[in-house]
């Protein structure tokens, strides 16, 4: 069960490398890294030579001039925002990962002044999504299934496609509070 | 259709400001106040010059939050086509013109963690208005500023007292102390936006080196009131008012259109907005497309035309009007 058709649903358009930009910045998770890999192969490895790679993760195996791995996404989130403040316009962003951890790279981005269209994002990896249960506020990262249990209530919570930009999360919203406990069983729908 | 929302105001004070350059401040007829207006916005004076109706966009360069008058500051151009010489020569005190409501399409984007004011000449307009909001806001601001020489500079010296030289830099062309753009712009936090007002050739130049060093164009922003320029005397059939007029030499369609009293709907009348897009429903010649707004693809379409700016070169266009 899942509400679509909503216009915040995020699109991701790929990581096109933008062959003026002076700097290109990473923020890769896992099977993000595929995506970075990808562009090397279509058109080359110049741009590695003026590029920052952060990577939740295994490394990818380029060259570039400066590469770091985090093990979580929340310590990345601290590097990236060290990163973004000092660095100069003609910088170009690169997000890559799932939707949760293109959504929270983007918020700290969001959170330095970017305007998130000149902000470059391809979804690698799984589906899974960060849900914000509209009732109680908590977040629950990794949802598979609507509709889930929230984390933090223990509402039934149907997903919907509306999303946050601002909280980098989709919201979920109570599937039985008519009747409690006559909410349809979990269907998993992003594996 | 344009809704009448005109304002009938009064010229309350002509202020001459540097060489060629005057300061006009409207009041309105009615006592009342006038709207609120955003750092950016212009306003379309309508002008009635003996027989002739002109309308001119100018920027408002008062400060947004004055609701007592509007201030506009006019250059007398070289080869005017009659607005700025109205505006220089035949415009006196107490003098009554029409205003459109304030139309704002070169806000500043508030999300910006600095600002950045690129200027050429008269270009200085719009930005005095978004200066003084920005200053009421504590917004991060840098003024860079180039006239040909200090007597034809507007504002200079205010700018610099009331904001202060770390925040305003001038240029003189005449002392030779050009902007330095590429240094500029290569040296700027993530997060900064760049603005720039004055001729194409400046706009473009700017907007050029910007994108050479890897500004993206959504923190890129200009603004350029084209003229519609002169060209030769074409015949339009406007398809729904069912009427056939001339465009003259130094009309521009809109204006024609106008003159035969049809309401035509525009914003700019600058070729920038959008406003004015018209459908070509036939045409027996070559539109030439002097606006900045449409696409490559819809230009050599042949089935669209900013009235405001863009002409024939041919003897009929048939237009949805």
């Amino acid at each position: 069960m899942l509400v679509q058709g909503i216009k915040s649903r995020p699109v991701y358009t790929g990581l096109a490398i933008d062959q003026h930009a002076r700097r290109h910045l990473f923020a890769l998770e896992c099977e993000g890294v595929e995506a970075l890999q990808t562009q090397v192969k279509s058109v080359g490895p110049a741009f590695l030579k003026t590029s920052d790679i952060l990577c939740v993760g295994p490394l990818p195996k380029v060259e570039a001039e400066y590469m770091w791995s985090a093990p979580t996404i929340a310590v990345l989130l601290n590097r990236l925002r060290v990163n973004l403040t000092n660095a100069k316009m003609g910088t170009r962003l690169y997000l890559s990962g799932t939707e949760g951890f293109i959504g929270q790279t983007m918020k700290v981005a969001l959170e330095q002044n970017i305007d998130f269209n000149s902000i470059r994002t391809e979804h690698r990896g799984s589906t899974a999504r960060r849900v914000q249960c509209v009732h109680c506020k908590g977040i629950t990262d990794d949802v598979k299934t609507s509709p889930y249990t929230c984390t933090h209530c223990g509402l039934s919570l149907l997903v919907r496609d509306h999303y946050s930009r601002r909280l980098a999360a989709f919201q979920g919203v109570c599937i039985d509070a008519e009747e409690p406990g006559t909410a349809p069983p979990p269907v998993e729908m992003f594996p | 259709m344009t809704i009448n929302t005109e304002m009938d105001v009064r010229v309350a004070k002509i202020t001459p400001v540097a060489e060629k350059v005057k300061r006009f401040r409207f009041e309105r007829m009615d006592g009342k106040l006038f709207p609120v207006f955003s750092g950016g916005a212009h306003v379309v004076v309508a002008m009635r010059d003996g027989d002739i109706l002109r309308r001119n966009p100018y920027s408002l360069m008062s400060s947004p939050h004055d609701q007592s008058a509007y201030e506009i500051s006019v250059l007398r151009v070289e080869h005017s086509r009659g607005g700025s010489a109205f505006l220089h020569e035949k415009l006196k005190l107490g003098d009554m013109v029409t205003i459109s409501q304030p139309i704002n399409l070169f806000p500043y984007d508030v999300r910006g963690r600095k600002h950045i004011f690129l200027a050429g000449g008269i270009g200085i307009t719009p930005f005095m208005a978004m200066m003084d909001q920005m200053s009421r806001e504590g917004s991060n601001f840098e003024l860079h500023y180039a006239v040909r020489d200090r007597k034809h500079g507007a504002y200079w010296q205010e700018l610099t007292d009331r904001y202060g030289a770390h925040r305003v830099k001038i240029y003189v062309d005449a002392e030779k102390l050009f902007i330095p753009v590429d240094a500029l712009l290569a040296n700027q936090p993530l997060g900064t936006h760049l603005y720039v007002c004055g001729p194409s050739g400046m706009i473009d130049g700017v907007l050029g080196k910007a994108t050479a060093l890897g500004w993206p164009k959504q923190n890129l922003h200009s603004e350029r009131f084209l003229a519609p320029p002169p060209g030769n005397v074409f015949k339009a059939k406007l398809k729904r008012s069912n009427k056939t007029i001339t465009v003259g030499t130094h009309q521009s369609i809109l204006e024609a259109v106008e003159a035969a009293g049809i309401d035509a709907p525009y914003l700019c009348r600058g070729g920038a907005c959008g406003q004015c897009e018209t459908s070509v429903l036939g045409c027996r010649g070559e539109i030439e497309h002097h606006d900045i707004f449409l696409e490559p693809d819809d230009r050599n379409s042949g089935n669209k035309i900013m009235i405001c700016v863009s002409r024939l070169k041919g003897d009929e266009i048939t237009l949805d009007l």
